[in-house]
């Protein structure tokens, strides 16, 4: 007995009849993807908040708009396509990451602060 | 109780309610996920608009009257929307040329009506065109996208032209209470902004590789409360609720 899987993808759940015609969705999933970086005030780091699919970088620009900032999340917007991302080898964890694990000289922890000092 | 002034204002309202009601059957419906979102955020600030102007309008009716009783109460004839903004949400195409052709005139329209003698009216422009100016540049961009892009996309904007040209002249013929509202100065001259619109229609036409249909259809029933069938029907839908159980509250 065959049993049919549909997984179906955004904006193609069939709208006439149950079952619906079966569309392709790889011209959607043609869009390139875009990573999202949100500023949320003045005077902090731009910080990724996900990602998105656009065309082009204006496109990109107002799809984060339209999806990230609708509630006065940012008042600044930075779009870099995924594929200029270059990410590290989380087999090779072991060898950039656990050295600094017992180099606690190096954390700032051993002055006192000002209280006016904020954003450390 | 200055009539005028609160038809002026309906038709405002209107125009925005109907036209956000339409945007919103794109809900769950959209192209793709970000724009399904894009033009539901759009539908949100046309309704925050008309709540704008329903409760002005409200204010200046007095009685009994609520943005509520207005948006949901009023008969098909008494809307005061003109006829494009009613018309189905048909394929992407159509939706985005309606937006433009919409947002380009609401554009120039709260420009000049920032400075409207009426303080309300006046202040409620100058809060909406930040939203209007992101509409009209995102539909302009779709425009350009879809006329400039593939051979369907351009069929499509074809058809979508063919389809709307015909009603956008209704912009631009005003009726007796938006002659009386432009002459004592809480209004605009609508005339006026035919000249404006029609450049940038042609600029972003020509990006678009997209051409300006000849002589059209001059249709000016809708601001008056004559109708096409389409606004019974979203009427039928958005007054069910208050119609069926009247004051209902959740």
């Amino acid at each position: 007995m065959n049993n049919y899987l549909r997984k179906f993808y955004y904006g193609d759940i069939p709208e006439d009849k149950a079952g619906g015609n079966i569309v392709s969705s790889d011209s959607k999933s043609d869009w390139p993807l875009w990573e999202v970086f949100i500023r949320s005030k003045q005077g902090l780091d731009h910080k990724h908040v996900g990602s998105l699919h656009a065309t082009d970088a204006q496109m990109a620009m107002e799809n984060a708009r339209d999806v990230y900032t609708r509630r006065m999340e940012g008042v600044s917007l930075w779009v870099v396509e995924s594929k200029y991302i270059h990410a590290s080898n989380p087999e090779e964890a072991g060898e950039l990451f656990e050295p600094a694990a017992d180099k606690i000289y190096r954390h700032p922890t051993f002055y006192d602060l000002p209280d006016e000092v904020n954003q450390m | 109780m200055n009539q005028s002034l609160i038809d002026y204002t309906l038709n405002l309202a209107d125009n925005s309610l109907i036209l956000g009601q339409r945007n919103s059957e794109w809900c769950g419906h959209g192209p793709v996920l970000e724009q399904d979102i894009a033009i539901t955020n759009i539908s949100l600030d046309l309704i925050g608009q008309a709540r704008n102007f329903y409760q002005y309008a409200a204010t200046l009716i007095g009685n009994d009257a609520t943005e509520d009783s207005l948006a949901y109460l009023r008969k098909e004839e008494e809307f005061k929307n003109c006829i494009l903004v009613e018309q189905p949400k048909g394929d992407w195409a159509q939706t985005i040329l309606r937006q433009f052709f919409f947002s380009q005139y609401q554009y120039l329209l709260f420009q000049q009506l920032q400075n409207s003698k009426d303080e309300q009216l006046a202040a409620i422009a100058e809060k909406s065109l930040k939203e209007v100016t992101y509409h009209l540049r995102w539909s302009s961009e779709w425009v350009i996208r879809l006329g400039d892009g593939t051979d369907e996309s351009h069929q499509r904007m074809i058809k979508a032209i063919d389809e709307l040209w015909k009603y956008t002249d209704e912009f631009f013929s005003a009726t007796s209470y938006e002659l009386r509202a432009a002459s004592n100065g809480s209004g605009v001259d609508i005339s006026k902004l035919k000249e404006p619109w029609m450049n940038k229609i042609k600029e972003i036409f020509s990006e678009a590789t997209l051409t300006i249909p000849g002589k059209t259809l001059i249709q000016t029933s809708g601001k008056e409360g004559k109708h096409s069938g389409h606004l019974g029907n979203i009427l039928t839908e958005l007054q069910y609720m208050q119609r069926t159980y009247p004051g209902c509250d959740w």
